[in-house]
């Protein structure tokens, strides 16, 4: 398709403001004001047909299937689209009075209440932007912690081989060694190696329960023991909290710190690649190193609270991404919480039901009861004998109208294919997927080598990502 | 209200073939400990009519800014949306897609960001862009992290003309890196070259913003020289609309340039989701945060786009990389792209002339408003720093009663401007809007 600067012709824009001609010379010095602005100009009917052309390039949940590991792609309720689009959320300005915005604080102050309970924490902020910035936030309040007891010694914090990669890059980035523990047999974190690394170097661990490998870790009382009689605070990644709804709460399981990816969760639509959120919650004993402000209810009425003197600080502008919260915040109304308990045992009983239907045509690392998703990797003789892998298998998917797994996560597993089919889609969808998944495995046995060269269906074919690095084009100009 | 498609028959036949007796026993695996023995305290579920019904009435307590008249700004604007950006974005092909990565099925979103990264290096005449940031905050504060990875060096100096937020936000980053933030004072409300030279030996970079968070035009050129003389990178915070109009950053000698996007085309929304945005130096290509999108193409020549350069990201560096951001604001660069292709040069550029004009002419009329001045001299474009013999709270309340929102209280953030306060004008005010703001200023008693 061509872009945007190939479709521009001089003079074609539509007028949106009013032609009032303005004499900028009037209120700029002349050296300041700027002579060319090479942007394209397209009349909007050009426009409309080019993004809708874009759109129909495109993939997501609405299309079809999306079972993407990690990532909960589940439905996006469309009654949230609407509610973060009323003029009383959508046509706010930050900097109004709080008399002028109590609608929009009580939403956020519920919304903190309801996150705490769900999580089994003591208090919530709604700031951070997505689940990375979730968890610079969490991190950085670990750091908080150690520095306001003169504990400066603490500089390491342990992250399991089978981690996110943003748990390590996030650990870094506050300032902290990164030290990995491996995984035992089971796929939980290997206690006894963790034993040896829990010293009063630990300032934290990060994890997520169940883990990158779908299943949960049984032994997560004692790591939290462990951790804690080291000194350390124990962190929830919660990208994997779709399994655990009203079943079990990181609060209880011993941790200090969490945080959640509305986004996947909460129904709320990934945009693509965002605008997510990433709202953290702490124990009681971290509450005051919560980054400002919070949101506090004095007798119905709702107030910003800067009033936290051990506070991380600000992790972005303002408080945070809103009109996320609005649909999070609906969905966590529509459904309740028994609704929110459905939600993961349908999870867990989809995430199982595709995997005995899939087993016997596929390797399995791990032979566990999985939860909301499941980790496998093609037969070893299709990978060694015919040169099938995960790539192509995920490929061929992509002809038939499926989002792929996620591949090649987690790193622990050779050839890993990750699958998470949520708890939003049906059982025919379900054996649909899983039958097509199969078939491939048997056409990667007998012609390899079309399996090899998929996708045959879509608008491209696999693209050159070494050239992408070794000519790079990363933008158009006007004029080529 | 239920997304589940389950009926009872559904599960009894996929708890047959997995072998299970109950969903129950799907979770026997969690020990006894750690389970919850009663149901989440939460209200009842609702059905749609009524969660729509109760979100309606919570949205009607706020006062918002179709029916009030805004004269807030400072970061985030009320600007006019064209209609066909609210339409496009609602195609759910975009907004119910993930991350790119299998781009085969992607080309839709991978070909927005590439023309946005297109668009935004246009606006600041740079070399590089890349695929958006949370805000304008948490862009400058991995600007400042750019620099620090290429400098080595532990000082960040920033204006203290720039956004009080951005400042904010860059401490806490800042703190976690152990770097040492410096501000550079107020001079008449803005920065000055000999300040950046007496702290900027041995900083990463200088963090500048133009014009600055009261509306005023720095003297970039001299600061510019100031900053590369001591070996420091510059960093220039913009506005994107004001790039319409005014000398972009790559023009005045910038390295990097961020800023907030949310004026391309995104509803305010009580502070976010915003779009940060960061263009470079071909130089600093690898040590940018986040996403990029490069075209390509596939084995039959067929031109496409793939996320690229990501050996600098969090999924493959894991521990050294230049930042740990993943999900970002992917849904609002495709409002910017959008909104910046339907207004064109010519739209942008009216947008900034039209809100310019506006606030001189609120500048200008202060003049027959007795108890309230221009707060510093120069020129100034979108906002006006205004010094008050009024309570900024007595202005405030007046306002409302008037039906408009704002001012600014500027001593919230900087305890040495008593009385100081910024008003903000847009395209959308008419000359009879800022005539009543005037009014309304001129009866406020002090």
């Amino acid at each position: 398709m061509k872009t945007i600067f190939e479709e521009h012709a001089p003079g074609r824009g539509t007028e949106y403001l009013p032609s009032r001609k303005v004499d900028l010379g009037a209120f700029l010095p002349a050296a300041e004001i700027r002579k060319e602005l090479p942007l394209p100009e397209l009349s909007e009917v050009q426009a409309v047909r080019h993004f809708t052309g874009l759109s129909r390039r495109n993939y997501g949940v609405d299309n079809g299937f999306y079972p993407l590991g990690s990532c909960t792609m589940k439905y996006n309720p469309k009654i949230n689209e609407d509610t973060a689009r009323l003029p009383g959320f959508a046509q706010v300005h930050p900097y109004q009075s709080e008399e002028t915005v109590q609608g929009a604080l009580r939403l956020m102050w519920e919304l903190q209440q309801d996150l705490a309970e769900i999580t089994g924490m003591d208090a919530v902020s709604l700031q951070p932007a997505a689940g990375a910035h979730g968890e610079l936030t969490g991190i950085l309040i670990v750091r908080a912690y150690h520095e306001a007891k003169g504990d400066a010694e603490r500089t390491q914090v342990i992250v399991p081989d089978s981690a996110h990669g943003t748990n390590p890059a996030t650990a870094a980035m506050a300032g902290f060694e990164v030290v990995h523990v491996p995984s035992d047999e089971r796929g939980g974190v290997d206690v006894e190696a963790l034993r040896l690394l829990a010293s009063e170097k630990t300032a934290a661990l990060m994890l997520t329960n169940p883990n990158t490998l779908g299943v949960f870790d049984e032994r997560i009382t004692e790591i939290a023991e462990i951790i804690h009689a080291a000194g350390g605070l124990l962190y929830y990644d919660g990208a994997n909290l779709n399994a655990v709804l009203g079943h079990s709460r990181p609060g209880d399981m011993g941790f200090d710190i969490v945080h959640l990816n509305l986004h996947k969760t909460f129904s709320t639509p990934h945009g693509g690649g965002g605008p997510g959120a990433g709202p953290v919650g702490v124990k009681a004993h971290l509450k005051d190193f919560l980054p400002m402000p919070l949101v506090t209810n004095e007798q119905g009425h709702f107030h910003l609270s800067y009033d936290l003197p051990h506070s991380i600080g600000q992790m972005r502008s303002f408080y945070g991404n809103f009109g996320i919260l609005v649909r999070a915040y609906t969905y966590i109304r529509a459904l309740g919480g028994a609704g929110l308990r459905e939600v993961s045992d349908d999870a867990v009983l989809n995430a199982n039901y595709v995997l005995s239907l899939i087993k016997d045509h596929f390797d399995l690392p791990f032979d566990r009861i999985p939860k909301h998703e499941f980790v496998v990797a093609p037969p070893e003789d299709l990978v060694r004998q015919k040169g099938v892998k995960t790539l192509d298998i995920a490929k061929r998917l992509l002809d038939f109208d499926f989002h792929p797994p996620t591949v090649y996560f987690p790193l622990i597993v050779h050839e890993a294919m990750m699958i998470e089919p949520t708890e939003t889609e049906t059982k025919e969808t379900l054996q649909g997927f899983a039958e097509i998944l199969c078939r491939i495995i048997d056409e990667g046995r007998e012609n390899p080598d079309y399996v090899k060269s998929a996708p045959h269906n879509t608008v491209v074919g696999r693209l050159d990502e070494a050239r992408a690095v070794k000519q790079p084009k990363l933008l158009e100009r006007l004029g080529g | 209200m239920r997304f589940t498609p389950h009926t009872e028959e559904d599960r009894r036949e996929m708890l047959r073939q997995i072998g299970a007796s109950s969903v129950e026993e799907l979770f026997s695996d969690l020990p006894e400990a750690v389970r919850l023995d009663r149901p989440l305290h939460l209200p009842e579920g609702l059905s749609e009519s009524e969660v729509a019904q109760l979100l309606a009435d919570l949205a009607a307590q706020d006062l918002d800014m179709g029916r009030h008249v805004s004269f807030l700004g400072a970061g985030a604007y009320d600007r006019y949306i064209p209609s066909v950006v609210g339409e496009m974005l609602r195609r759910s092909e975009f907004y119910t897609a993930y991350t790119p990565y299998q781009p085969e099925i992607s080309q839709g979103t991978l070909q927005a960001i590439f023309e946005f990264q297109s668009l935004i290096a246009a606006l600041t005449d740079l070399d590089i862009a890349q695929a958006s940031l949370y805000d304008g905050a948490t862009a400058v504060a991995e600007a400042a992290m750019l620099a620090w990875g290429q400098t080595g060096r532990e000082r960040i100096v920033v204006a203290r003309s720039v956004d009080p937020q951005y400042r904010a936000v860059l401490r806490t980053y800042a703190h976690g890196r152990g770097l040492e933030v410096v501000e550079l004072p107020l001079r008449d409300g803005r920065a000055a070259a000999e300040d950046v030279t007496a702290v900027a030996e041995g900083a990463a970079c200088v963090i500048v913003q133009h014009p600055n968070f009261f509306g005023l035009l720095e003297d970039v050129d001299s600061m510019v020289k100031a900053t590369h003389a001591a070996g420091a990178l510059y960093i220039a915070v913009s506005d994107p609309i004001s790039l319409a109009v005014l000398r972009p950053p790559g023009a005045y000698g910038a390295d990097v340039a961020v800023g907030e996007g949310q004026a391309l085309g995104i509803a305010p929304s009580f502070g976010g989701p915003f779009l940060g945005f960061m263009a470079a130096r071909q130089e600093y290509l690898r040590r940018l945060p986040g996403r990029i999108v490069g075209e390509t193409a596939d084995k039959d020549g067929k031109k496409g786009y793939v996320l690229t350069f990501q050996t600098r990201e969090q999924h493959i560096r894991r521990e050294k990389a230049t930042s740990n951001i993943c999900t970002n604001q992917g849904l609002m660069a495709l409002s910017a792209t959008i909104y910046t292709t339907l207004l064109g040069p010519e739209g942008l550029r009216q947008a900034a002339a039209l809100s310019i004009e506006g606030a001189h002419v609120l500048g200008d009329g202060l003049g027959r408003v007795a108890g309230a001045d221009l707060a510093f001299s120069g020129p100034y474009a979108f906002e006006v720093a205004v010094r008050s013999r009024a309570k900024v709270a007595d202005v405030e309340a007046a306002m409302l009663k008037a039906g408009m929102l704002g001012p600014l209280d500027l001593e919230r953030f900087y305890p040495e401007l008593p009385g100081y306060m910024l008003l903000s004008v847009t395209e959308k005010r008419t000359t009879e809007e800022i005539g009543r703001l005037l009014d309304v200023l001129q009866g406020v008693e002090a």
